[in-house]
């Protein structure tokens, strides 16, 4: 059936659109940048800048689940419109596959959006009111060119592969349909071009825990069935340990850590990745959080501080963070980088409380 | 290939009991519920039905002139409803006039429907340096009272039908395509339309498939809503002479001819108002029904 | 940093307590709730009963649709009064909330019992600034000045730990972060020193970090001044985090409730156990969650038997044809099961 899917594409066969190999990352992205312009606030008042991304780096290996994490404000997600260029950046460079994208002799705008689809948090917003549920999904296709039979079998075949039976719910309308029925429809609209690349913007987050669990299974069979790879955003740890096999942490339009989920779970480098997990509220009644991790709300990317941006709220700065911005390091060991002046003791520190923790619960 | 891959626990969810229909449907269905909107849809209904079977049911020529029977009252034999300072007879007048008063009222709101719908639509998208400067201009428009600006054209362009329609659909352009640009604003930053972009679609494609069904319909109801004006506007210039020319049978200009006898005929001279005031009120009450029908959280 | 309660007191405040009628703030008894909308009507509530002793955190937990902010919003009786229909008796400190009148119940809100809410730009008005607004209602409840407003505005803003209070009284709305704006909020619906403290999901938009934060602070405040908290939440996390007890609502019903221990350490309602194994975490890596199949049912018609019986795992035949009661499968323990005695067999 998946070729039968498939043949209306000219060059949707996974294997045939593989083209260097295993070891070439699918997305490879370089200093990528976007600042925003605010109107001051009156006249005489010059307008600000909000560094939402401000010289992101980042790699998505094929066949992985890279977890994007942080507050609002961290950027993620105009990372991930930036990616889909929904924004324009400023600057950057983007490589799908070996192919710089959007510049002479590389892979135009729209060939790179048939290979990366996105599916947005508010399942809602995200589909048109007035366009039943097989129309949506069918949409894509057709804009590519596939027939309108063809691309309403498309979408009937889609709707079973997410869990819902075609007969029933291919007619029907976003209103009619529960939230999480609507974000297995994003899904199927995301896959309906075959993509290879899917983003998921905080697709989960708005869904009740045990609507997020089914959703969260699927996306696992779905990548295993085609193939795809993820880049999934998210500002729940949980969930982004979960199903993440490389997780990047995001601050003030930065990355702040990057490493192998386990390895960064377990011994965080970076302060804020720290106190991102400890301020996650406690399961067990026993030992709940006594201490918040960090004062005050995350700020605006709007006037950053010098040096590290994570100073003003850290808890182990130094004269030194405040002087020069670090750059994103590998720290020993492999798979696991921060950007952080202190990030081996920042992890040892972490070691110790781990320590004392079962001291006291034992 | 089955989908026995997947979560057989979440597979196949059953849906809960709602019916599927288009939203248009629905929208009627809850229209017809509406006696105000009902009645005045009836009225206007009927009112159409018998000025477009004028010929079959019009008692005579409303041409047909008798010096003899000047100024009947209403009830005289022969003359149901009286008869003007020519002898025509009203009734038949009325009733043919609803043709040409229903089309000029109507007429003007359809084009302007149509281009401002377009003007807004396209600034609405686009956003930016464009929307800026068209939406500019047209508040150069918008400045002028519609009445002084009716007025202004029609009484440039000179007397007659075509002007008096050309002018009123320019009055009615600015409005539509404020509210089609306001709506079209709102819907472009919507998430299912980044989707759509994000699925490689050009702009055109977009607007066809997405952006118009989502935005023509509040447009519509604004639209309906200036019918009324539109109507009482179009007699206007009619009795003002700018319109209709003497001796076609139109409301407004009926209303014109017949006022030196209002001292003489009262009754007779207030009908064609009357028919003026019936089918604007008619038709406001027909649009705030449909946009109470059409008003649902979806 | 705040002050926080020592691991002894904590201890101490935690243990158990029962609601009993006497020494009860809140009694809640078969409330109802029904929506009337066109050509249907919505059972949001069937039959909810609750108590809340003096001092104690109650936090209904349950999913979008569960009815638990409907039960919030009746013990103020914050619902549009033309659709809806409110049946069974809710006292608060001895007065039947029910049958007050108009005047009767702005007296109510706010100096007996006061909301917050998950967006806290609702709760002020964007033209004046905040310090001013809370002593307008503080003059207005308790017949002040301005100044003696203001005065007891600047402690509130204290009493929440925001700093520089002073400077911050003469903000706008707009000009407060999240976390700020937050705290602001809690400073209004302390103004009247309210008995009862009512949370419709505060933290449910907040980051993380700041999340915390006022679950910290709620924690603190409660204590120190000895209020009753009723706190609505979808997330287990912040349930465990804030409460002494916890109810479990589902389609309109109370499931399971008991002391955060019991509900949170030993659920025994197979939909709390659903919630808490569907939980996704780092432990579950690379294995499929057990996802609670289905959906809830729909409330303009929902089912005669127990209305988690379709998703059940372990329903019988006669969870479908009756309305279990609810029961208790251990001290401070109740839920409402046919199934509880077969709840081992997992």
């Amino acid at each position: 059936m998946k070729t039968a899917i498939s043949n209306a594409l000219s060059t949707s066969d996974h294997a045939s659109r593989d083209r260097g190999g295993k070891a070439q990352p699918l997305l490879s992205v370089r200093g990528l940048r976007k600042h925003f312009l605010i109107k001051g606030g009156g006249p005489g008042k010059p307008a600000c800048k909000v560094h939402a991304v401000d010289g992101v780096d980042l790699e998505v290996r094929k066949g992985e689940t890279l977890g994007i994490v942080g507050e609002s404000g961290c950027g993620k997600s105009t990372t991930a419109r930036l990616l889909m260029r929904l924004l324009t950046p400023d600057a950057g460079e983007m490589i799908f596959d070996g192919d710089p994208v959007d510049v002479m002799g590389g892979l135009s705008l729209r060939d790179m959006r048939r290979q990366m689809q996105m599916v947005f948090q508010n399942s809602y917003a995200s589909l048109n009111p007035r366009m039943s549920v097989e129309d949506s999904i069918a949409f894509g296709p057709q804009v590519h060119g596939l027939g309108k039979r063809e691309s309403r079998q498309r979408a009937r075949k889609l709707l079973d592969q997410v869990g819902l039976l075609p007969d029933q719910f291919a007619s029907r309308y976003p209103h009619e349909l529960s939230g999480g029925q609507r974000q297995r429809i994003n899904i199927a609209r995301a896959l309906a071009l075959e993509p290879r690349l899917l983003i998921l913007d905080e697709a989960v987050s708005a869904l009740d825990k045990s609507v997020e669990a089914q959703v969260l299974n699927l996306l696992e069979d779905l990548k295993r069935e085609y193939g795809l790879t993820y880049l999934f955003i998210s500002h729940d740890l949980n969930v982004v340990r979960f199903i993440s096999d490389r997780v990047m942490v995001m601050y003030l339009g930065r990355v702040a850590e990057l490493g192998d989920s386990e390895a960064l779970y377990r011994a965080p480098a970076h302060p804020y990745t720290r106190a991102l997990m400890s301020a996650m509220p406690s399961m067990d009644p026993l030992r709940r959080t006594q201490v918040a991790p960090l004062d005050g709300d995350p700020p605006n990317p709007i006037d950053l501080p010098p040096g590290c941006r994570f100073c003003p709220r850290c808890p182990m700065a130094v004269a030194a963070c405040h002087d020069q911005e670090p750059e994103l390091e590998a720290l020993p060991g492999g798979g696991h980088s921060s950007a952080c002046l202190r990030a081996t003791e920042v992890q040892a520190q972490g070691r110790q409380q781990e320590a004392l923790d079962q001291e006291v619960s034992t | 290939m089955s989908s026995s891959t997947l979560d057989a626990s979440a597979a196949h969810e059953p849906l809960p009991a709602a019916p599927t229909k288009g939203y248009w449907h629905s929208v009627f269905g809850r229209l017809s519920r509406d006696p105000v909107a009902l009645v005045a849809g009836l009225i206007l209904l009927a009112i159409l039905l018998v000025g477009l079977l004028a010929p079959w049911v019009a008692p005579v020529d409303p041409y047909a002139t008798s010096m003899l029977s000047r100024l009947q009252p209403i009830g005289s034999p022969g003359f149901w409803l009286g008869s003007d300072e020519l002898g025509r007879d009203v009734l038949s007048r009325l009733i043919y006039g609803a043709r040409l008063s229903l089309l000029i009222g109507v007429m003007p709101v359809i084009n302007a429907f149509v281009i401002g719908s377009a003007i807004g639509i396209v600034a609405g998208f686009v956003g930016g340096r464009t929307n800026t400067l068209i939406m500019r201009v047209i508040d150069v428009f918008y400045a002028f009272p519609a009445v002084l600006l009716a007025i202004a054209l029609a009484g440039a362009l000179g007397a007659g039908l075509i002007n008096s329609l050309f002018s009123l659909t320019v009055v009615f352009i600015p409005p539509i395509a404020r509210v089609a640009e306001s709506v079209t604003t709102q819907v472009r930053n919507v998430d299912y339309i980044e989707a759509a972009r994000a699925s490689g679609a050009r702009s055109l494609t977009i607007i066809q498939r997405h952006v118009l069904g989502n935005v023509l319909g509040p447009i519509f109801v604004y639209a309906t809503s200036l019918i009324s004006v539109s109507m009482i506007l179009a007699s206007g210039l009619s009795f003002l002479g700018l319109g209709a020319r003497p001796p076609m049978p139109e409301w407004g200009l009926m209303l014109n001819t017949m006022r030196d006898a209002i001292y003489v005929n009262p009754w007779v001279t207030v009908l064609p108002g009357a028919m003026i005031f019936t089918v604007s009120i008619c038709f406001n009450m027909l649009s705030d029904g449909l946009r109470t029908a059409m008003d649902v959280k979806l | 940093m705040m002050p926080i309660a020592t691991p002894e007191t904590l201890a101490e405040d935690e243990a158990p307590v029962a609601a009993t009628g006497a020494e009860s703030l809140v009694e809640v008894r078969d409330l109802k709730v029904h929506f009337r909308t066109p050509g249907r009507q919505v059972q949001a509530v069937n039959g909810v009963d609750l108590s809340l002793a003096r001092g104690e955190v109650l936090t209904i937990l349950g999913e979008s649709g569960s009815g638990k902010s409907v039960t919030l919003r009746s013990l103020m009786r914050l619902l549009p009064e033309q659709r809806t229909l409110l049946s069974g008796r809710v006292r608060v400190a001895g007065e039947d909330i029910l049958a007050m009148s108009r005047g009767e119940l702005s007296r109510y809100r706010g100096s007996i019992a006061s909301m917050i809410f998950q967006e806290p730009m609702l709760a002020f008005d964007p033209v004046f600034r905040i310090g001013d607004q809370i002593a307008e209602t503080v003059r207005r409840h308790e017949g002040v000045s301005h100044a003696e407003g203001l005065a007891r505005a600047l402690e509130l803003f204290e009493l929440v730990r925001i700093p520089s209070a002073k400077r911050r009284l003469s903000n706008y709305p707009h000009e407060l972060s999240g976390g700020m704006s937050q705290r602001a909020m809690i400073a209004l619906a302390l103004s009247c020193r309210p008995r009862l403290l009512l949370a419709d999901e505060p933290t449910t938009a907040l980051d993380a970090t700041v999340q915390i934060q006022i679950l910290l602070l709620l924690r603190d405040l409660q204590r120190e001044l000895g209020m009753s908290v009723i706190f609505v939440t979808h997330d287990m996390g912040v349930a465990n985090e804030i409460s002494d007890r916890i109810a479990v609502m589902y389609a309109g019903r109370v499931v399971e409730t008991g002391t955060v221990d019991a509900v949170i350490g030993r659920p025994r309602h197979p939909y709390t156990l659903g919630l808490m194994q569907s939980r996704a975490s780092g432990e579950l890596r690379g294995r499929r969650l057990s996802a609670i199949p289905g959906s809830p049912p729909d409330m303009a018609s929902p089912p005669p038997g127990c209305a988690f019986a379709a998703r059940c795992p372990r329903a019988v035949e006669a969870c479908r044809e009756a309305v279990p009661e609810l029961r208790s499968p251990g001290e401070q323990h109740l839920a409402a099961c046919f199934r509880l005695d077969n709840a081992e067999d997992r």
